[in-house]
């Protein structure tokens, strides 16, 4: 299959890791990927910080994009959040509802990196190989507004060597929730203490997550409390193998 | 937003009642944040009214289209709310009782108070009060000499502490037992001075200290969970009987509700009266549910007075988004499981409606720029929603609110904002791949000043973020660069 890649904004610019992975893993399986150059971000900053006005360019400059193509996979859950609950909505107060009409349909093959992978392809076992031991932290906008379920966990439970041990209160918030996390530095960083008592509970060498986004904050935390574990995206874990160099 | 042609929304008023803090959401809740006693008694007893309540609603088969239903019937009552009213204030005045209408907060108090002193009374009790919470009702009857007895115990407690409740189920969650001791050693009149902090014997003590009120008060005032419109019934649901007292032996009743606590027949209720209990207190079903039509000759209260409440409400409807947030039915679940709420408690959202409804209904009651910290004061985590029994998208109104926060700002301020300057940067940027790309590469030169990968402070606005968090250094290549490095050749 031809997939897009809508690899976000803060994966091209801070994480390219997480791109590159998402492209070994879906080229070892066989598929074709392209990355339309015009890419830039879903806009969900600006929608999430009162500007949803301004997100409208950004909204149509996506559709325009990745309307073309059958198949657009994205490695963050927030993001393919913002495509697929957002963009028509803010297409429509904006009084556009020719772009709306457009942006529904590319959000309709629009996926998460994990939903596509086992709603779309069929596969849990990838053929990843990552022997550590592993918590998962279910983002909010996976698990509450794409509902991904236990799709990352079948996932996980498939790598070989992976030793997946479950985070307690998982489905708390990290406290990063885009520009809170600096409006509200005092309550973010509440939460997110929190989510790290719980990661460092579980003794993981490595706390995966289907986003970026969350994954920087929690990173960020742990790095300065200077323990050990560390931050690693799914798509990095399922692009792992024997033979792959690296983490 | 959109409002009648030469009506202009009527917002609550300032300088009376309680949906206005002294400070913005960041800075009271840096203050709770700080205060490990109150956090621990919050966390704590969250956790429990939501572990309880997420069992009980595993019971139900049908729980999601029961949430559907509440939607639906809410949203359909709204729809046509005026006329619902219509036949609400005509089938409690057939069955004797008399209908008030306040347009805001003083003017209900100023009704509430006149029809008290016309009794010739100084002495009321009252329960179910979050809205005349909102109105600030205690304090003008007070200036009218009148003393109101809170009858709920947690508004008991909150009342002899002389503090503001910090949740709507249980506005003294963030006491303790030995705290509440001595609370009622210090304020309540003839409490045992041996008094221990187990929870029967502050019960006992509670209990004696509002009998002795119940049997000499000749006046109530309730609040109401449900109004029916076509019989003319209004309905208290609550755990302690005291609710029953204060509306069974007073002479005199009067009620104070907000106009979308309405619903249109006795039917709607079998859905709220399931949705309800099991959401708010983790119950299958309610303690005491009282319901009451008109007055009955020789059966308690021999006169009602109904006062119909605005106060920013009707401003509420105009805007065909927020509007939605008239139809909670106050369960506070939304509050037991939001991780902001958790973590900060009531009080730092200078509002009784504290929570995640609270911040989205205290700005569009008193208008948003009033409040305009507390659309903000949300992760946009999502859990409120899925707790929410009649469905409020919360998170999409939280965000709703903010756009029309910048907007307003916009308005106001010919300068834009420094963050509205910023995210339009961004946006110009982002509308552009080959802009984007430049501002990747001016990011890079960041990069000789992080030590490992990683920044330890960064200026201002981004300081917020490391005071607490190491950020990422830009890589050495974007993804970008890597793919056509690797795949354009
Ligand atoms: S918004 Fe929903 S969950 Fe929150 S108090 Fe109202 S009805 Fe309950």
């Amino acid at each position: 299959m031809k997939v897009a890649l809508f690899v976000t904004c803060l994966a091209d610019g801070l994480f390219p890791e997480v791109g590159r992975a998402t492209v070994t893993l879906l080229e070892r399986l066989g598929h074709e990927v392209v990355f339309p150059k015009a890419q830039t971000c879903c806009g969900q900053m600006h929608t999430n910080t009162g500007y949803g006005r301004q997100a409208v360019p950004l909204v149509r400059h996506h559709v325009e994009t990745f309307e073309e193509f059958d198949a657009i996979v994205a490695p963050s859950g927030s993001c393919v959040g913002a495509v697929r609950h957002q963009h028509a909505m803010l297409a429509r107060k904006a009084g556009d509802d020719d772009l709306a009409v457009r942006a529904e349909a590319t959000a309709s093959h629009t996926w998460e990196l994990s939903e596509f992978l086992v709603d779309v392809l069929g596969v849990e076992d990838v053929g990843a190989h990552y022997p550590h031991r592993v918590t998962y932290h279910p983002t909010c906008h996976s698990l509450r507004l794409l509902r991904v379920q236990d799709k990352p966990l079948r996932l996980l439970r498939a790598v070989r060597g992976l030793h997946l041990v479950e985070l307690p209160d998982a489905d708390q918030c990290c406290g990063f929730g885009g520009t809170f996390a600096v409006k509200n530095a005092d309550t973010s960083t509440a939460m997110l203490a929190d989510k790290m008592k719980n990661i460092m509970s579980t003794r993981a060498e490595s706390v995966t997550a289907g986003d970026s986004s969350c994954l920087m904050h929690i990173g960020g935390g742990l790095s300065r409390l200077r323990v050990g574990t560390r931050t690693v995206h799914l798509a990095e874990i399922l692009a792992s193998t024997e033979n792959s160099v690296g983490r | 937003m959109s409002t009648f042609l030469g009506m202009p929304a009527i917002h609550a008023p300032r300088g009376v009642g309680g949906l206005r803090g002294d400070e913005s959401f960041p800075k009271a809740a840096k203050a709770a944040l700080g205060d490990t006693q109150l956090r621990a008694n919050i966390g704590r007893a969250t956790r429990t009214i939501r572990e309880k309540r997420a069992a009980v609603v595993e019971e139900v088969p049908d729980w999601e289209e029961l949430r559907l239903a509440g939607q639906q019937v809410k949203a359909a009552t709204m729809a046509r709310l005026d006329d619902h009213l219509r036949t609400l204030e005509e089938a409690v005045t057939r069955r004797g009782g008399v209908v008030h209408w306040a347009r805001d907060a003083n003017e209900a108090n100023a009704i509430i108070a006149d029809l008290i002193l016309a009794t010739g009374e100084t002495e009321v009790v009252k329960v179910k009060s979050m809205v005349t919470q909102e109105i600030g009702l205690n304090e003008a009857l007070e200036a009218q000499g009148i003393t109101a007895t809170e009858t709920d115990l947690a508004e008991l407690i909150v009342q002899l502490g002389h503090d503001k409740p910090s949740h709507i189920l249980v506005p003294a969650i963030h006491r303790n037992r030995a705290e509440v001791r001595e609370i009622f050693l210090r304020e309540m009149p003839g409490v045992p001075p041996d008094l221990t902090d187990d929870p029967r014997q502050l019960a006992m003590a509670a209990r004696a200290h509002l009998r002795q009120k119940f049997l000499t008060a000749k006046v109530a005032v309730s609040g109401a969970n449900f109004a029916v419109a076509d019989s003319g019934t209004l309905l208290v649901v609550e755990s302690e009987g005291n609710g029953r007292m204060c509306l069974t032996l007073p002479e005199t009743l009067i009620t104070v509700m907000g106009i979308e606590k309405v619903v249109p027949t006795w039917q709607d209720l079998e859905v709220f009266l399931q949705l309800l209990p099991r959401s708010s207190t983790g119950e299958r079903m309610n303690p005491y549910t009282s319901a009451w039509t008109g007055v009955t000759p020789g059966d308690g209260p021999q006169a009602f007075h109904l006062v119909l409440l605005d106060n920013g409400r009707t401003a509420t409807l105009g805007d065909h988004v927020g509007r939605e947030v008239l139809h909670c039915i106050k369960c506070s679940a939304c509050m037991n499981v939001c991780p902001v709420y958790e973590r900060t408690g009531g009080h730092a959202y200078g509002s009784v409606y504290p929570g995640p409804i609270g911040a989205v209904l205290t700005p569009q009651l008193t208008g948003i720029e009033d409040n305009s910290s507390l659309p903000f004061a949300s992760s946009l985590c999502g859990a409120c929603f899925d707790a929410c029994p009649v469905r409020i998208d919360i998170p999409s109104l939280l965000v709703h609110l903010r756009e029309r926060h910048t907007e307003e700002q916009a308005k106001e301020h010919r300068l834009p904002t420094p963050e509205a300057a910023a995210l339009s940067l961004v946006g110009w940027v982002m509308q552009s791949p080959r802009r984007f790309r430049m501002a990747e590469t001016a990011l890079r030169m960041a990069r000789p000043f992080a030590r490992s990968g990683r920044f330890r402070s960064l200026p201002f606005p981004l300081s917020a973020w490391t005071t607490s968090r190491d950020a990422p250094a830009p890589p050495p290549e974007t993804f970008r660069e890597w793919w056509e490095r690797t795949r354009d050749q």
